[in-house]
């Protein structure tokens, strides 16, 4: 029998599938009579349909065809708002939105038939950026441009500015898009037909999300719906809300075509000009400091580019909104924050959720503020991290032990900073080569699981089910999209139990099958789904115990006799749990006030960089990563969500830019758009401290997956500004702005 | 090629995963469709179609090449190995496999049969990697997931199995 199977790097349950190539993704499925389907995309930004005209030279009869009017339904994507339809009816908002669908057995005809398909459309103003969407350029969402706005208020800034002795120091920072460039591009199979319901098969990280989308738009109940999640190459947040779109085209264009199954893979020029994106952001901090380094006042406006329609925008940047002062004690805080549209494709789910991009902001912000009062980086910060007992912006009192000191001492042994940045700046003085040196580091913490209430309106339930031979299933809608779900999970159910491993399996995510354990998103899986695993294993114990089958200790043999005699007498033994809040939670949606997640992971990421002031280029040599994540489950997956993560934010902040021309991404292929490779990225040090979250899984766990992303950017630019004396702004840093920087600077 | 002649089908013969076949087959059909649609073997993935991301990578006498840039009429008579090929014949993994699942080098698994061919191909030409040669031996091959330290982890452990000190 297993006695400690957290914490132990035991095999990824899907392994062997993966290293073989036998794991089947959508695109390696096939049906009896399948069609491919095709999207036909406005060419341009935004204006009014004035006609489709199909060309010559294809044999449009043998060709299924649809348009918004085929709707079954209602004609909208269900989300949070009603905003964005399946296919434009009329108008279009964004350049790429779908207009019409096609499907053909034949996928090289239906390529030549998408071709000619010609959409006329009479342009009309657009706003490209967010900036002109401020500027009221041209009303093209609602009445102001505004998806959504926040306001956090703590004390009252506007009684600092005026008071004596006090520093104010002023900032501005932006960030551009990111796409999140899975490899596997989305994809899914659909059946539908009005006597069988619908049903789609695809790579999602939420089959939830999709059930919903599809019960709108076909107007049917939900027994009649059906999402299965196959195997996923990657998600990083584009593959949360956007399998909607896609699932619901393929569904489409099956119920048109009377039930044959239809397959949409989008190839990657598709991917990356048509789904969603990291959201853009601008953001300004004016910050005033004591003499002595204590920050007494940070006012904060942070705004996103959502595009062309609502989407997630609202809580991107509510995660956004309520990470923008970090993990300091300051007793006066406003965060006003904006969400705003623009006629581009909807920028949605990234890994992060709108914290990199104020945490970019902040940890530049800082490093500018101990500047100007004369303090180190790192002294500035020792003075003003939160401890246990304070609290946060939206006023959360931090219950769990912290040590933002601790973790800073941490990364600063591991990398030798203090020394490194001595004698860089000495060396960059003194020397006249053309490589400058830097180190720098940012310090900051990540909310697991959904903001506020979040987590009270989803009440996500998880099952767990044995057999009469004792093996385990757990039944969640939870996905493994490369980070480790299907493994953690079974290492937690297990270890409540003190069953083997091998004893417990995840069910597919198959909403016909598994209860909506909620969407796989905002580092929630492990913490709250975990949790929820946890207390449904634990309810197969107490059953077979209360049925007096089992005694309180077992053995692994006794479990399974238990389970046998449990199932002849009663049948199936299953157990549900459904989520309910730690006690002493509170949070106020109108006030943005309160407990904002549950549990933060904390952390102090250190980044060294070489500059070369000849070609431009920036090399990371050396990347430390510490935190405080609670109980590590599996430390071989934990590492990997942090490395994976780290390299993320390394493409984020150096190569990866997202060209835009007219409201349209212009280097939508991998060739242009550049992620790093194992030839680019500086050895990546994880290192974790434990302290066990009380309402955690398996001793403890807290969030993981999204927290890499936040620290990367302003780590390395804080080094680059070391090695350059230039205060470099924005995100990504490519070589010709860079460039332009040093020479304003020479 | 005129576009009849290109659509035109005609007979290659090759030898994919040890097995002779004699395709019926459009002479410029990319070689990653007629292994994934013809021949089944779907462990062969496409990332880009564009050759940036290996994720197709399979190896054609030996040496790596990227399956979405190849007309199939290339190998005519050439030796084609897959993924499926790299535990042919049995439930044995091959060594490279093995360290992958032991060391994290897999995640969501969408590159990671075209990462395996890699290493495999990278340990076939230089049994011995330095770090650098393992860094650029892999750099023709794109993974979101890792940041790629598990993925060096795993050919290390690889190479300290074959008895070799990397």
């Amino acid at each position: 029998m297993q006695t400690e199977i957290v914490g132990k790097p035991v095999p990824r349950k899907e392994g062997r599938s993966k290293v073989t190539g036998a794991a089947r993704y959508v695109d390696d499925l096939s049906m009896p009579g399948m069609l491919y389907g095709a999207t036909v995309r406005s060419p341009v930004a935004r204006g009014r349909i004035r006609a489709v005209t199909f060309g010559e030279g294809i044999p449009w009869d043998e060709f299924v065809v649809v348009t918004a009017k085929d709707i079954p339904g209602e004609n909208a994507v269900a989300l949070i708002l009603l905003d964005q339809p399946y296919l434009a009816d009329g108008f279009v908002n964004h350049a790429e939105e779908p207009v019409l669908l096609l499907a053909h057995e034949d996928k090289h005809l239906l390529e030549r038939a998408r071709r000619a398909v010609t959409v006329d459309i009479e342009p009309l103003p657009a706003v490209f950026t967010l900036e002109e969407s401020l500027a009221g350029k041209e009303i093209v969402w609602g009445e102001d441009n505004v998806f959504k706005t926040y306001l956090v208020d703590k004390g009252d800034v506007d009684e600092v500015w005026a008071q004596p002795d006090l520093l104010i120091v002023e900032g501005e920072y932006s960030t551009g898009a990111q796409e999140q460039l899975y490899i596997e591009t989305n994809g899914v199979i659909a059946v539908a037909n009005a006597a069988e319901g619908v049903t789609v098969w695809g790579s999602m990280q939420c089959p939830y999300y999709v059930h919903k989308a599809l019960l709108k738009l076909f107007a049917l109940p939900p027994e009649r719906v059906r999402v299965v999640q196959c195997e996923t190459g990657g998600g990083f947040g584009g593959k949360e809300e956007y399998p909607s779109m896609i699932g619901g085209h393929a569904a489409l264009l099956s119920w048109k075509a009377g039930g044959r199954p239809v397959k949409i893979i989008y190839d990657r020029a598709e991917d990356m000009v048509a789904t969603t994106k990291r959201h853009p952001s601008l953001t300004r901090h004016r910050t005033a400091v004591t003499r002595e380094g204590k920050l007494v006042a940070m006012d904060i406006e942070f705004v996103v580019d959502g595009g062309a329609y609502a989407t997630l925008s609202a809580v991107v940047l509510s995660r956004g909104t309520i990470h923008a002062a970090g993990p300091y004690t300051c007793p006066n805080v406003r965060v006003r924050s904006r969400a705003v549209a623009t006629n581009v494709p909807p920028h949605g789910a990234f890994r992060g959720f709108g914290a990199p991009q104020s945490i970019f902001a902040l940890e530049r912000q800082l490093d500018k503020v101990a500047g100007a009062v004369g303090l180190s980086p790192a002294e500035f910060r020792r003075r003003n991290f939160i401890r246990e007992g304070e609290t946060t912006a939206t006023g959360q009192v931090i219950r769990e032990p912290v040590d933002m000191a601790g973790l800073l001492d941490r990364a600063f042994e591991l990398t030798d900073y203090e020394a490194k940045r001595e004698r860089f700046a000495r060396e960059n003085a003194e020397n006249n080569s053309t490589q400058k040196r830097g180190i720098g580091f940012a310090s900051f913490m990540h909310g697991a699981g959904f903001t506020g209430s979040g987590e009270d309106y989803l009440k996500s339930i998880v099952g767990a089910e044995a057999d009469a031979e004792g093996r385990v299933r757990v039944l969640a809608a939870s996905t493994e999209i490369g980070q480790g779900t299907n493994t953690i999970f079974a290492q937690i159910a297990s270890n409540a139990l003190g069953l083997d491993y091998d004893l417990v399996e995840m069910a597919q995510p198959d909403t016909g099958n598994v209860p909506d354990s909620g969407p796989t998103v905002a580092s929630r899986t492990c913490m709250i789904v975990g949790k929820l695993v946890e207390s449904a294993a634990v309810g197969l114990r107490q059953t077979l115990q209360g049925a007096g089958l089992l005694t309180e200790e077992y053995t692994q043999d006794g479990w399974r006799e238990a389970c046998r005699q449990y199932v002849e007498r009663y049948g199936a033994l299953k157990s549900f749990s459904q989520y309910k809040p730690p006690p002493g939670v509170h949070w106020d949606d109108e006030k943005y006030q309160g407990d904002a997640y549950g549990a933060y992971a904390w952390a102090v990421y250190v980044a060294e960089v070489t500059v070369d002031t000849l070609t431009y280029e920036t090399r990371v040599d050396d990347f430390v990563a510490v935190q405080e994540v609670g109980k590590v489950v599996h430390p071989i997956l934990a590492a990997g969500q942090i490395e994976g993560g780290v390299a993320q934010a390394i493409g984020f902040t150096l190569y990866e830019n997202v060209v835009w021309q007219d409201g349209r991404m212009i280097n939508n292929q991998m060739t242009n758009y550049v992620m790093p490779t194992s030839a680019d990225l500086p050895p990546i040090r994880v290192h974790f401290e434990e302290q066990p979250y009380q309402y955690g899984p398996a001793g403890g766990a807290k969030g993981i997956g999204e927290l890499p992303m936040d620290g990367g950017a302003p780590a390395i630019l804080n080094a680059i500004e070391q090695a350059t004396g230039v205060r470099f702004t924005h995100v990504p840093l490519m070589p010709e702005a860079l460039m332009r920087g040093l020479n304003e600077n020479r | 090629m005129s576009d009849e002649e290109m659509s035109r089908e005609a007979d290659v013969r090759c030898t994919v995963n040890g097995t002779t076949h004699t395709l019926r087959v459009r002479p410029m059909a990319r070689l990653l469709d007629v292994l994934r649609e013809d021949l089944h073997l779907t462990g062969t993935k496409e990332g880009c179609g564009e050759g940036e991301c290996g994720a197709c990578s399979v190896l054609i006498d030996g040496e790596l090449v990227n399956s979405c840039l190849v007309p199939v009429l290339q190998v005519e008579g050439a030796q084609v190995q897959t993924i499926e090929g790299v535990t042919a014949g049995g439930a044995e993994l091959h060594a490279v496999q093995q360290a992958f699942i032991e060391c994290g080098g897999a995640q969501c698994g969408i590159c990671t049969p075209g990462m395996v061919l890699a290493a495999v191909s990278l340990l076939a030409h230089t049994p011995q990697p330095t770090d650098a040669d393992i860094r650029h031996g892999l750099a023709g091959n794109l993974c979101r997931c890792t940041g790629y330290m598990k993925i060096f982890d795993a050919v290390v452990r690889a190479c300290e199995r074959a008895g070799v000190k990397a």
